[in-house]
């Protein structure tokens, strides 16, 4: 046998998923698992059925709502949102044209695609996934090629089980020694954004590498992925390990008994080979990341918590300057301002990026036996209904709302403006979502992105706050 | 999808960096159900105030880019949500072609899926690219992706690239998703093996 050429992780997913490979080097790629959401596909589902096509796989395909819907006690009794309500009833009527299988909203199971894939043991190693959202970066976290497309690409997943792409090029950001106290996940992705940048990633495939990402468990290694379109590549990875395979065979829907061993097989052999070519490289030393919170309109505008709001007569490039002045007027800031002066109307801790049980825990252990700052609303949304139920069996919804916290089902919520939970024209919010563009969690709202136990300590202190300055009071 | 040859219009400035998604189409617009009728809340937040009425002082609010074809922007244009509504957008309000340094990967994508050309040229010329669209409409553009160039209001030729199979399925109003099929024999025979060797993926 000829030795190969050494390969990366996305580099074996891809080649062991082309179907075909066209004249001018465009792959068709087989999709191994298309998630779908009420938002993206009535466009996709009209396409079909204007052309009578059907779905080719509906076995490898799922569906839920999650973007639109309320997650207080009103969804028992209906949308009330007469556009959101017709855009929930159309998928339902979709999945049963198309014979798609479908998580209604009043089932346990039902929750945020992101969350649910990985969760119900459905995203795995080795696998093509897609979703029209963004975010599907997601489950790359599995050790899966997973990455957002866009409603045309739907239809055409839905009909063909495949995708007309190019390769990625290969990006390595590895992540060296121990993360500091008070950091998780989320801290870590928002330093590399910080880093390469809202575009940095673009044309590429990011893995991630190095002992402080194998420390994250699967929830971490899920923000981090998550937030990879934020720094404008489409999928970011981890290399399944003794991690990733405890997690699946815990999980409801994974492969189980000789299926599970004959998986682990192939799965073993994916990470990136030694020596394998990255085309871009970052390495980020663990221990010189601290809390991070963003300052301005996109997540690149980001800062430790001990930081003072930039002063934009600083920069020198005038483009640049005009874009950071806008983004301290549009967040209402004063340069040279503490962000821990911050002060904060909403707390928001959910999201496909942080509302898994372990992001529900760390907001938790820093609530428990404290108390919200009366000016602050503060909410809590669990990503699914079983992290919901999850949560509940361990006692998390009752230490929550004794300090003042909301205690949701499950959905988008908060992240997007979509559904009702939304700011209000000027109010600030420390939020665990992912984008912190103008208006995206309301028109005119304010959102500095953070992790779960950051976010807690905003909701405590009423003001951006450092997590550090909060020891657990006692175990959870 | 329609063909996207050539076109000569007017080109409204839009001097950003990072003009997301959420900003050329806010998440609250995309209730709808059905591709038409988003252009009329394109750039909602900037277009419109508090109250419902326009800002005066938003570019397409001005005359004559109420009537723009093309459009001028700089780094990173379509970063954020995958929503194809952003160019479903931009096509329901006339808008055909962006022109910026470069594009965010998913958006890029979905313009060529619905006959909207994004040209990704170097920052210096979208610099006088953008000096002519503040010209109004003294100053139109061509657009000619046949020949792959851009045309200054004063005559001189800029070329560009793109990907050749986007380029003819865009010239020729082509639907990727019946030029697929016509490979279902090859998707048969990958589902076939796949199945025997990972049959935990064939439930």
């Amino acid at each position: 046998m000829s030795a190969q050429k050494p390969r990366t992780l996305f580099d074996k997913i891809w080649a062991a998923h082309v179907v075909e490979t066209l004249p001018d080097g465009t792959a068709l790629l087989y999709i191994d698992l298309h998630l779908t959401h009420e938002v993206t596909t009535p466009q996709a589902f009209d396409g079909l059925r204007a052309a009578g096509r059907k779905v080719r796989r509906p076995d490898a395909t799922l569906a839920v709502v999650d973007h639109n819907i309320a997650t207080d006690d009103s969804r028992r009794t209906g949308i009330v949102d007469p556009e959101s309500r017709l855009q929930v009833e159309t998928l339902e009527k979709n999945v049963v044209e198309f014979g798609v299988p479908y998580i209604p909203l009043l089932d346990d199971r039902q929750g945020i695609v992101h969350v649910i894939g990985p969760e119900l043991g459905r995203s795995l190693p080795g696998m093509t996934i897609v979703c029209g959202d963004s975010h599907t970066s997601t489950h790359g976290a599995m050790g899966a090629l997973a990455f957002g497309i866009g409603t045309s690409e739907v239809e055409h997943v839905l009909a063909t089980q495949t995708l007309l792409q190019k390769p990625a090029k290969n990006m390595r950001v590895s992540v060296d020694g121990n993360l500091a106290f008070g950091c998780s996940g989320k801290d870590i992705v928002l330093a590399i954004i910080g880093k390469i940048g809202t575009a940095g990633g673009t044309g590429h495939v990011i893995e991630y590498a190095g002992d402080a990402i194998r420390a994250l468990d699967m929830a971490g290694r899920m923000t981090v992925c998550n937030m990879t379109i934020e720094g404008g590549a489409r999928a970011g990875m981890v290399a399944p390990d003794q991690t990733t395979f405890d997690y699946i065979a815990k999980t409801p829907n994974g492969p189980k008994g000789e299926a599970f061993k004959r998986a682990l097989e192939w799965w073993k052999t994916l990470p990136s080979d030694a020596g394998a070519h990255f085309d871009k490289e970052l390495r980020l030393a663990a221990h010189e990341i601290a809390p991070q919170v963003t300052w301005g309109t996109n997540p690149e505008a980001v800062l430790p918590i001990t930081g003072i709001v930039p002063n934009p007569a600083d920069e020198g490039d005038e483009a640049k300057r005009a874009q950071l002045q806008r983004m301290v007027d549009y967040m209402g800031l004063t340069p040279g301002q503490r962000l821990t002066d911050l002060k904060v109307d909403v707390v928001f801790v959910g999201s496909c990026t942080n509302s898994r049980i372990e992001d529900i825990r760390a907001a938790a252990a820093i609530a428990k036996g404290r108390r919200v700052a009366d000016h602050v609303r503060a909410l809590v949304v669990p990503g699914s209904g079983l992290v919901k139920k999850q949560a509940e069996a361990e006692g998390l919804d009752r230490i929550l709302r004794e300090a003042g916290f909301e205690w949701r089902e499950a959905g988008c919520s908060m992240c997007l403006g979509m559904n009702p939970d939304k700011l209000t024209p000027g109010q600030r919010s420390a939020s665990t979502s992912n984008r912190n563009f103008e208006g995206r969690q309301g028109p005119g709202g304010r959102t500095h992105l953070l992790s779960p136990a950051m976010a807690a300590a905003a909701a405590l202190a009423g003001h951006l706050a450092d997590v550090r300055d909060y020891q657990p009071k006692g175990a959870i | 999808m329609q063909a996207f040859t050539k076109l000569t219009g007017i080109a409204a400035p839009l001097p950003k960096a990072n003009v997301d998604t959420d900003q050329i189409i806010p998440a609250r617009f995309l209730k709808s159900i059905s591709r038409d009728g988003f252009g009329k809340n394109l750039f909602a937040n900037f277009r419109f105030k508090e109250d419902g009425t326009e800002n005066p002082d938003f570019v397409l609010n001005q005359e004559p880019y109420r009537k723009a074809e093309v459009l001028i922007a700089f780094e990173n244009f379509g970063c954020g949500s995958s929503r194809e509504h952003a160019p479903w957008a931009l096509l329901d309000f006339g808008i055909r072609c962006v022109i910026a340094p470069d594009f965010a990967d998913i958006f890029n994508n979905n313009c060529f899926k619905n006959g909207v050309l994004p040209v990704r040229l170097p920052r210096e010329i979208c610099e006088k690219l953008m000096e002519d669209a503040k010209m109004g409409g003294n100053a139109r553009i061509s657009v000619d992706l046949e020949r792959q160039v851009v045309v200054r209001p004063n005559g001189e030729e800029i070329p560009f690239q793109t990907d050749p199979l986007r380029r003819h399925l865009m010239l020729n109003g082509l639907d990727d998703i019946g030029q697929t099929m016509q490979h279902a024999p090859a998707i048969d025979g990958f589902e076939a093996r796949q199945r025997a060797a990972q049959p935990w993926l064939y439930t």
